[in-house]
């Protein structure tokens, strides 16, 4: 409680907040009456209004943000959402993150990521033609609007309480944790970067015209936001592996799946985006794609904010956010879909391709991504259709999306290896399968080899391990082949690998990461080697090829927590390889117990041990039920993803991608073309 | 004195833990069957859990009942069944497939037949059809025609 600010301030600021939001919903609205009435009048001042309009309405959102972080740090109650969403015996950290953990503030961070994208569309992409750029600022704006209004006027994180308790209720402890604090600002960076891929779909179609130059700007859009959202997902599932104590990473929770399939249709688009840019076919395909990606991560995010989720009754007690947040979706994607129905026909054309090409491997790959984002989201609403049907619940669980996700997703992963080394418009197969003759044999071999060495046997876990060498053996074929490897000098090689434009790079990287995280979970899946004991200080455990002893479980104050902290030797061959210290923590203020893992990284593996709970032995002596697990090549599964991330980057820092730099280089041919 | 009571707070709320593994079968390849069941069943009080993630008393309740069933020389479906009379189809998390369930289970593998079909037959329409209309040149007629053009043959010349 000490250092809280008098209490006329800490309204000064709440006030503050809920009047610079409103300010940024004044100036959405003028940002899409301007640009509207540009794009109709194709008046140029106007239009640099409208375009201020949206870095104003951004600077509003940004004043907002900052008020509710404020009341967060100054521990201003009479805020309601911080009442019940902090505590002053918090982390500083945690009550910062606090801002956006929350409903109310996490749609305030919505609203902070649409303008701010929305207000860098507006202040670049000078070279892009006028009409298309004035209606996706308008589209831009428009979503401002009606995603501003539902926080203010529906959930308003500067609501105040008249009754202002004298402390807080807390933030769940389980999500006290630097990745959780982190997984939903990358996530909205993901879901809400989609949103200018959508404006611009929706400016395509009002202006009936898909081009080279819109893919090209559309395709650095969804690289970023693709990469936001893979970091946010792989925030979300580290999280989950060592904060829930269950030793595993995915479970096909409707939460992760509302996150995983933007995700899907996002490497849909991103695939699709390449051919409509480089060889102006699938245009009308491309920009379906566009407006599904944002209309996923609007499904995404109204399934885990409303409640919707967890039952169709916990949707129905409080309807009504979930109803309006509903109302918003179907208005937005529901116009997207009619524009579209309406004028894609027009978007025909572009470069033939023979049934050989690298345009049918990137088609492949699309209607595998598709099949595989609908049986998702058809698993994740079944439950709920079927509740809401018959009145009882259905069940769709882990075992369902294991088969049939994975069946489809092998198909597309057999195919990956073999699209980059096909050509455009018309390929050798028999060519590209010679070259791959080599990835194939090893991958064939690691799959045989899981099957054999695993006990007992798990087939679709080999197959896993043999499609991971495949494409990792296949993306390294691929660079190889662009640098002539072994055919000209070593020199030469050098020279042509230093010369592989980032694009190039970015999507060697990101398949050779994807077949590291398969590597890594199919082996991590199958050679998980669990092992558990009710244990007193001395007594050992062995688990696969360690042993670990526990030395003491002695008492410890937290911040705003009390633990029981083991101290666990770790030995392997008789060697002691790492002092485990996990906990179990409770927090007073929430009368919630969390288990803190700890994981031992063992080269690319994780010894991860977890701490039971305190009870009395046959003599009455203190006993604690301890957990390990041998996790064989659990990092993989975390450092796939991120280096798929990273490829996005590198794509990303490619020239003829990077945002800023299009506007300076006006005189290339590709952008000389008309539009 | 607080540090009891908040002791006291925490064991009211402490959820039951994981098995004692005084609990497992004898047979290590019995509780291999028995857990590889584990991840099959739902536990019907949790919010997408299957027993094996579950710290739930009924879900230590199921898993028993299956550890039982197996020791007791049961087939994995006869147990499976033994839920699903007990159960319903809730209980199951990968669900048979059946009328209800028909749309689901097809519905990702008819878009691949309908989609892929459909990519064939467009694809064979532009190769019979539209191909010839093509402009652009591919690599290799790219090179005839640089050759072409370096060393015009003499006959054109003419």
């Amino acid at each position: 409680m000490e250092g809280r600010p008098a209490r006329d301030e800490q309204t000064l600021i709440a006030e503050l907040g809920a009047f610079a939001l409103a300010l940024a919903l004044a100036l959405s609205l003028a940002q899409v009456g301007l640009s509207i009435a540009a794009r109709v009048k194709g008046l140029a001042a106007v239009r640099g209004a409208g375009e201020g309009a949206a870095a104003g309405a951004f600077l509003g959102v940004i004043l907002a943000f900052a008020c509710l972080i404020y009341a967060f740090v100054t521990s201003d109650f009479s805020v309601s959402n911080v009442a019940a969403h902090s505590h002053t015996a918090k982390p500083m950290a945690y009550k910062i993150a606090g801002a956006w953990g929350s409903h109310e503030g996490s749609m305030l961070l919505w609203c902070l990521v649409l303008t701010g994208f929305g207000s860098v569309v507006a202040l670049t992409g000078r070279n892009l033609p006028w009409r298309l750029k004035t209606v996706a600022v308008a589209t831009q704006g428009l979503l401002g609007v009606l995603f501003i209004g539902y926080t203010l006027f529906a959930s308003n994180p500067f609501e105040r309480i008249l009754d202002v308790p004298i402390q807080g209720a807390s933030l769940n402890p389980v999500l006290q944790d630097p990745a959780f604090a982190f997984h939903p600002p990358f996530t909205y960076l993901g879901y809400v970067g989609f949103s200018v891929v959508f404006s611009f779909a929706i400016a395509a179609l009002v202006e009936g015209k898909v081009d080279e130059a819109w893919a090209r700007w559309v395709r650095p859009w969804t690289l970023a936001a693709w990469s936001f959202l893979t970091i946010g997902i792989t925030l979300g599932s580290f999280w989950a592996y060592y904060e829930l104590g269950w030793g595993g990473w995915w479970a096909w929770d409707p939460v992760e799946n509302a996150s995983f399939m933007p995700w899907l249709i996002g490497t849909a688009l991103l695939h699709s985006a390449i051919v409509t840019e480089k060889r102006g076919s699938l245009k009308a395909w491309t920009v379906f794609l566009a407006l599904a990606s944002f209309s996923f991560a609007m499904l995404g995010t109204f399934l885990v904010r409303s409640g919707a989720i967890t039952s169709v009754h916990a949707f129905a007690t409080d309807p009504t956010r979930g109803v309006i947040l509903l109302t918003i979706m179907g208005i937005t994607a529901g116009a997207g879909y009619v524009l579209f129905a309406w004028r894609a026909s027009s978007f025909t054309g572009g470069g033939l391709y023979a049934r050989i090409s690298r345009e049918t491997t990137l088609v492949l790959n699309n209607l595998f991504l598709a099949a595989a984002t609908v049986a998702v989201l058809f698993g994740t609403l079944f439950p709920m259709i079927i509740e809401a049907i018959t009145g009882k619940p259905g069940s769709v669980g882990a075992p369902w999306f294991n088969l049939v996700f994975g069946i489809l997703m092998a198909f597309a992963l057999v195919i990956l290896p073999v699209g980059p080394l096909l050509a455009w418009k018309r390929g050798e197969l028999p060519g590209a399968m010679r070259k791959l003759s080599a990835a194939g044999g090893v991958a064939l071999a690691a799959a045989v080899l899981g099957y054999i060495l695993v006990d007992p046997k798990k087939w679709l876990a080999a197959v896993g391990c043999g499609l991971g060498v495949w494409l990792i053996a296949g993306s390294l074929t691929e660079l190889a082949e662009r640098v002539k490897l072994g055919r000209i000098s070593r020199a030469e090689t050098l020279r042509r690998l230093g010369g592989l434009p980032r694009g190039a790079w970015g999507m060697t990287i990101a398949h050779l990461a994807l077949g590291i995280f398969a590597l890594g979970a199919c082996v991590e899946i199958a050679g998980k080697i669990q092992a558990s004991r009710v244990m007193q200080p001395g007594d050992t455990l062995a688990a696969g090829a360690y042993s670990l002893k526990l030395d003491a479980v002695s008492d410890v104050d937290g911040p705003n927590y009390l633990a029981q902290r083991a101290s666990i030797t770790v030995t392997k061959d008789g060697k002691t390889t790492c002092l485990a210290k996990p906990e179990r923590r409770t927090f007073p203020a929430s009368r919630t117990t969390t288990t803190e893992v700890h994981i031992c990284p063992q080269g690319l593996d994780h010894f991860y041990v977890v701490l039971g709970e305190e009870r009395r032995g046959d003599t009455g002596q203190p006993v604690w039920l301890v957990t390990a697990y041998h996790n064989p090549l659990a990092w993989l599964i975390f450092v796939g993803p991120i280096l798929m991330a990273v490829a996005g980057g590198v794509s990303l820092s490619d020239r003829r991608l990077r945002l800023g730099v299009a506007k300076r280089r006006t005189a290339t041919p590709a952008e000389a073309t008309p539009s | 004195m607080i540090r009891r009571a908040l002791a006291l707070i925490a064991a009211a709320v402490l959820l039951t833990a994981a098995d004692d593994p005084k609990d497992y079968l004898k047979d290590p390849a019995q509780e291999e069957r028995a857990r590889s069941l584990f991840e099959q069943i739902r536990c019907v009080v949790c919010q997408n859990e299957s027993i094996a993630a579950s710290e739930a008393d009924i879900a230590h309740d199921v898993r028993m009942l299956i550890r039982e069933q197996i020791a007791a020389g049961r087939t994995d479906k006869e147990i499976k069944q033994h839920l699903y009379d007990r159960w319903g189809d809730f209980i199951l998390l990968r669900p048979r497939f059946g009328a209800r369930t028909a749309l689901l289970w097809i519905t990702p593998f008819a878009i691949v037949l309908i989609g892929g079909g459909l990519i064939f037959l467009r694809r064979r329409d532009t190769e019979a059809g539209a191909a010839p209309a093509e402009t652009e040149l591919s690599a290799a007629e790219l090179k005839a025609l640089k050759q072409l053009q370096n060393n015009p043959p003499d006959k054109l010349a003419q």
